[in-house]
């Protein structure tokens, strides 16, 4: 990255850090679902973006983590910060069950996605039937009253969860970078590019992909955590659905494949226009169900014919944030 | 000179069709035995066999001594087998640099180390001022060098390649050759080779080993191999030499 | 007698799987050819049903009369996608044409739910509530018609891509695209005929389902998964195999939907769809890409 690049993303930072001081209670809510989508962005980033591997049900992850802490604190009132352990083992554990089961019996491309979308279904259609976790009448988070900031437990305002997620953000950007420049990072892209090629250089192909998928589902898992305690509520219905897990992919997608800022800047694009939209449209009067995740379709439409490298290469060559390839160092 | 790669009575079917049938041979430590052969001989097949690509239904192979028959691609690597495709396979969105790194780290726990490796092995095949270039971005000859390069930067102790001189022009098959003698005499890297281009054949192989329809027909030194009648009737025939 | 009991689960769920099955074969013809899975599957197939809801509102028509129509609606729409976005997808990387296709079923789902709001909406026929005794069975008119319609319709197009020669020249493309094209054959213009006419079979097969359930723009979800639940037991890219594959869905969501909860049925679905994912991919799949 270039200084100039470097320079813009710390102001970036830190405007983000003293956000919550200065704008008002909405912004920060949509501030925090704007990194909340960053954040999930760049776990299912590890997945495809680095190691080629297409998840269509990233949604089964978020859920599990959710699932797991919120049950651990309503029915053991084991807190969210030891319950994020079990929530990300548990997700863990699913996806390599999954990916096991994939690469070993060799499930490719379509095939492959229609497997990791077939088991977010079977666990909708699960955790629907659990009454142990409220069924498809949904799962509460009792709201305590006003106790101020709890960290401990993960209760208090919503600018507590702001910082919780920005520190998510930052934390998986930091991840995602020391994973790409280490040898398991070279790996991985060595088997998005060309599995047959890194494989006679040596790459364990299942092995690396396995820890793929544990990586992002691992992490994915505390975006559910998070979720459920900043909602307190949670629906089978919205927390696995088919929908959820396309707009996981989305801040990637848009943003950059493979690339560490794209699912943040994806997400920064996305949010806020389709929150604009729904406020704008609210303001109007009007009741338009539909029309954020319609305004999603249209964006990633646009983006695969236009730009399907996603906006952050072509930002980045354009502001001159990153040396051109070939440019000396 | 003790044999460093046995092949021994090695068959593959697909869907009952011989691709290879009861090949045998040997690879002395240090030398460079080329595989000829008319296109669909088998050559392929016999590197893929090699390689782990596929297991043969049956036959051996034997590294220095130890069996490596049926291993997977990842585990022949580690086992000193470094080879190329025929059909180009680089990673196109990384740098050169990178794409050596890869094959550098099969060898080396640390990035840092694969680097520099990397970087050696890159200065070796004249690729240094290429390094920082996406690999798809490479003309045909300087993709084939890569090739080569990331083979190597795993460090074999047999190195397996695949036509690595078709459509290259003489000047810069020239230069391959140079390369790759060099690295057979200074480093005695013991080199098995699929080639078409008989020049190159002729001047670097001690030992040339040719298949037709899947089966050895011939074994020799190069100048044993182009004087067989059954060479010169299956494949050679008015090619010039 | 719960023999007769079972008989008369079975006959439904294959009546029902007939029309499931109509609604794979438009998926399978589309990626037997064109090499691309429709994600938008579903959303076309809804999009069918509301049509058929329209039209027996406004002026009254049976769905199976307006299938028809809906099949030359939608076979424009998907001639025009495969046209204007898919074509240029088709030597894409297969994720980018997922990702294309699953924006475009995201577009036409919630412009659904934006036209007809989230609430079902029905089509009234005179035969609603009819049955008809076919010895020990007694069998719904609307499901019997909806079946038989679906038989037709899939005759039809076994008989275009056997007898006819456009339906030749697409199957020649798809055993072999370069040799087509060496040949002098139109490629992207039967690409495009290929996707028309796949969407236009999925808009028959709403319609149809018309009959059997009422219209939410969220089945559509539910049918793309289902179609390719069907496409990949009986085979993709096999034309007989959607068909079959259809009536084995549709009898085993009907026992299971009777044996166990109703809302589990979908659960059996994904489960032999997993399982048939693990075990068989390339067997079923006729052809690996």
């Amino acid at each position: 990255m270039t200084r100039r690049g470097i320079v813009l993303l710390a102001l970036l930072g830190l405007l983000l850090l003293v956000a919550p001081l200065v704008a008002d209670r909405y912004v920060v809510s949509v501030l925090t679902t704007v990194l909340w989508f960053a954040y999930v962005g760049q776990a299912w980033n590890v997945m495809m973006g680095f190691s080629g591997l297409l998840s269509l049900g990233h949604a089964l992850y978020v859920g599990l983590g959710a699932y797991a802490s919120a049950a651990l604190f309503v029915h053991f009132g084991i807190g969210p910060w030891l319950g994020l352990w079990v929530a990300m083992l548990v997700a863990m554990a699913a996806g390599c069950f999954i990916g096991f089961l994939g690469f070993r019996f060799g499930v490719r491309g379509v095939h492959f996605a229609l497997l990791t979308i077939a088991f977010a279904e079977v666990a909708r259609i699960g955790f629907d039937h659990m009454q142990w976790l409220g069924g498809s009448g949904g799962f509460f988070i009792p709201v305590a009253g006003d106790v101020g900031n709890d960290l401990l437990n993960l209760r208090g305002s919503p600018t507590l969860f702001y910082y919780v997620i920005l520190a998510l953000v930052l934390g998986a950007l930091a991840l995602s970078r020391v994973l790409l420049h280490s040898r398991l990072g070279y790996q991985w892209l060595a088997i998005r590019e060309e599995p047959e090629a890194a494989e006679a250089v040596g790459v364990d192909l299942f092995r690396a992909r396995i820890a793929a998928v544990a990586v992002s589902s691992a992490l994915t898992a505390l975006g559910g955590v998070f979720q459920a305690f900043y909602f307190n509520n949670l629906f089978p219905e919205q927390v696995f659905s088919m929908g959820r897990s396309i707009e996981i992919i989305l801040p990637a997608i848009v943003g950059g494949i493979g690339t560490l800022i794209g699912p943040i800047l994806g997400a920064f694009i996305l949010t806020p226009l389709g929150e604009g939209l729904t406020f704008l449209i609210e303001v109007s009067g009007f009741d338009l169900p539909g029309l954020k995740q319609l305004f999603y379709g249209v964006a990633l439409v646009v983006i695969v014919v236009f730009r399907p490298e996603g906006v952050w290469p072509w930002l980045a060559r354009k502001l001159r944030l990153v040396r051109a390839p070939g440019e000396s160092a | 000179m003790t044999a460093l790669l046995h092949v021994e009575k090695l068959s593959k079917r697909f869907r009952g069709l011989k691709a290879v049938s009861d090949v045998s041979f040997s690879v002395p430590q240090g030398s460079i035995v080329a595989l000829i052969g008319p296109n669909g001989a088998g050559k392929t097949t016999t590197f893929n066999l090699i390689a782990g690509v596929f297991p043969p239904n049956e036959g051996t192979v034997h590294l220095a001594g130890k069996p490596i028959t049926g291993l997977k691609p990842n585990r022949v690597c580690a086992a000193g087998i470094g080879r190329t495709f025929q059909i180009v396979k680089p990673f196109g969105q990384l740098s050169v640099e990178e794409n050596v790194i890869v094959g550098a780290l099969a060898r080396e726990r640390s990035v840092a180390a694969a680097r520099e490796h990397a970087r050696a092995v890159l200065d070796r095949l004249g690729l240094a001022d290429q390094a920082a270039r996406p690999a798809r971005s490479l003309t045909l000859p300087d993709r084939k060098r890569l090739e080569v390069a990331r083979a190597l930067a795993t460090r074999p102790t047999l190195l397996l390649l695949d036509e690595v001189l078709a459509g290259l022009r003489p000047t810069e098959v020239d230069r391959m050759v140079e390369v790759l003698r060099d690295l057979n005499r200074r480093e005695g890297l013991t080199i098995l080779m699929i080639e078409h281009v008989m020049r190159a054949v002729m001047a670097l192989s001690d030992r040339v080993v040719v298949l037709d329809h899947g089966e050895k027909i011939a074994e020799g030194t190069p100048s044993e191999v182009v004087a067989d009648p059954r060479v010169v009737e299956s494949y050679l025939g008015s090619e010039d030499i | 007698m719960p023999l007769d009991y079972y008989l008369n689960i079975a006959a439904s769920g294959l009546l029902n799987g007939l029309v499931y099955g109509l609604a794979a074969l438009g998926l399978s013809v589309i990626f037997g050819v064109v090499r691309v899975v429709n994600f938008a599957h579903g959303e076309m197939m809804v999009a069918g049903m509301y049509g058929a809801v329209l039209l027996a509102g406004f002026i009254g028509l049976d769905p199976i009369l307006s299938a028809p129509i809906i099949a030359l609606v939608l076979f424009a729409f998907g001639w025009g996608l495969q046209r204007g976005l898919v074509n240029r997808f088709v030597e894409r990387p297969e994720h980018m044409q997922f990702i294309l296709l699953l924006g475009i079923a995201t577009i036409i789902l919630n412009a659904m739910l934006m036209l007809f709001g989230p609430d079902s909406r029905n089509v009234q026929v005179p035969y609603g509530f009819d049955t008809v005794e076919v010895g020990p069975l007694l069998l719904d008119a609307v499901r019997l018609r909806a079946g038989a319609a679906a038989i037709v319709v899939a005759a039809a197009l076994f008989a275009f891509f056997r007898f006819s020669r456009p339906g030749k020249a697409i199957r020649a493309c798809a055993d072999n695209p370069l040799g087509a094209r060496v040949v002098g054959l139109n490629i992207d213009g039967l690409y495009a005929m290929t996707f028309g006419i796949g969407s236009a079979v999925v808009g028959i097969a709403g319609a149809l389902m018309t009959l059997l359930v009422d219209a939410r723009p969220q089945l559509a979800p539910e049918y793309t998964l289902l179609s390719f639940i069907i496409v990949i037991v009986g085979g993709l890219g096999s034309l007989p195999g959607a068909l079959l594959g259809g009536v084995l869905i549709g009898m085993s969501e009907a026992l299971a939907g009777f044996l166990l909860t109703p809302s589990l049925k979908s659960l059996f679905s994904y489960a032999v769809l997993i399982v048939v994912l693990l075990l068989r991919p390339q067997g079923l799949l006729g052809r690996r890409s």
